[in-house]
């Protein structure tokens, strides 16, 4: 498979938020302004590709070889519960400045599901480790530009006047799915 | 302190994980294209959340408060891996059809909501009756946007065909913007119907 397809495909054609709802919690909870939905994108982007490479190696490494495939959930999530700490610990000692930047979104990641996601769609669609690193930058990508396109919308939504019954998180989810039908468009591009 | 059946009926009604408190949603949205798949989902969640909240407040007082998120996630992954393989086992068409949504609700903020903020602090007992309530909701909500879609999407309800010919099932609600867009409408309406019963 080339790359070329793969970066595209993550990016827009089957963008993981708006087309396989992975991270909705993350989408719903932190588009509340461009700023901090940018920073919790980068953070994404460091720890998605991260997690996808150890848990590549985990899963040819050790479970593959050992015939432990059953045990894939519960490594994964211990994995990436782990590796989240420890880039919070090392990011302190030895770059304050990213680690005020991304600090804050960090313990948000163990439950953001589209890095548990990621990781557990790289080994079903049987990618090698290129493949791996390429899809899982291109997915962070992807859930990047599906939350501060959302966030822009929700500073210009906040001013405008509406029913309460609709204020929050019902016009929201409308708007996703508004969202989500501009994306099905770029499907048709490429053959998924 | 709650009665047993206002702990029991809280997770359906006010405290409903799906159109109250909007947890959970990325299985929500994702398996809800007919109602068996979303009612399957429903009780795949319900099952592991009635076994982390047994086990979480059956050890409550024999782990540190420091390393409990990492206890609760080891627990919630040992039952999630035993649904995966029951179902692949028994129902590989469901199991099929529900895909890498059931890994991942190792990470539905629901199931480790409730261990964080119910389970560790109540007993077993009462920690059964919340998971049974807020189990119950979950499905209840799931299938009721499976139902919605399934009708409306594919003129179908639990794969017979009922609207007859003449309906042109739109494919829109099938699809995944029709998943938001059906939700977002369902949170309105029940906005309103909890307004009119006076519950905020």
């Amino acid at each position: 498979m080339d790359l070329l397809p793969i970066i595209f495909v993550a990016i827009l054609a089957n963008n993981i938020v708006l087309m396989q709802f992975l991270g909705i919690c993350p989408y719903m909870g932190v588009t509340q302004r461009v700023e901090t939905s940018l920073g919790m994108g980068m953070g994404v982007i460091f720890v998605m590709t991260l997690a996808a490479v150890i848990s590549w190696l985990i899963f040819y490494g050790i479970l593959e070889p050992l015939n432990l495939h059953y045990l894939r959930t519960i490594s994964f999530i211990l994995v990436i519960s782990s590796l989240v700490q420890l880039v919070e610990i090392v990011l302190k000692k030895t770059n304050p400045t990213l680690f005020r930047a991304l600090g804050i979104y960090l313990p948000l990641m163990t439950t953001n599901c589209a890095i548990l996601g990621v990781a557990i769609l790289n080994i079903d669609q049987g990618h090698n480790i290129i493949q791996t690193i390429v899809y899982a930058i291109a997915a962070a990508i992807g859930f990047t530009i599906a939350v501060v396109v959302m966030a822009g919308i929700r500073e210009r939504m906040e001013l405008v006047s509406m029913s309460s019954f609709l204020r929050g998180a019902s016009v929201t989810l409308v708007t996703a799915g508004i969202l989500s039908l501009a994306f099905m468009g770029f499907a048709g591009m490429v053959t998924l | 302190m709650r009665t047993i059946a206002q702990e029991f009926s809280k997770g359906i009604f006010v405290e409903n994980p799906v159109f109250r408190l909007l947890l959970g949603l990325c299985p929500v949205l994702a398996v809800s294209i007919t109602a068996f798949n979303a009612f399957g989902m429903g009780i795949a969640a319900t099952f592991v959340l009635l076994g982390s909240n047994i086990v979480v407040s059956a050890i409550k007082d024999f782990v540190p408060s420091r390393v409990r998120i990492p206890a609760f996630i080891l627990i919630i992954a040992t039952f999630v891996t035993i649904v995966d393989l029951t179902l692949n086992a028994f129902l590989p068409d469901l199991h099929e059809a529900l895909g890498i949504f059931i890994p991942l609700i190792v990470v539905n903020c629901m199931i480790m909501g409730r261990a964080e903020a119910f389970a560790r602090k109540n007993t077993i007992g009462r920690s059964i009756i919340d998971a049974l309530g807020v189990g119950i909701g979950f499905t209840i909500a799931l299938t009721v946007l499976g139902i919605v879609r399934e009708i409306l999407g594919a003129g179908t309800l639990f794969g017979f065909n009922i609207v007859g010919t003449a309906f042109e099932p739109m494919g829109l609600l099938a699809s995944p913007p029709g998943a938001f867009i059906a939700l977002g409408v369902l949170v309105a309406l029940f906005n309103v119907m909890f307004k009119r019963l006076g519950i905020e």
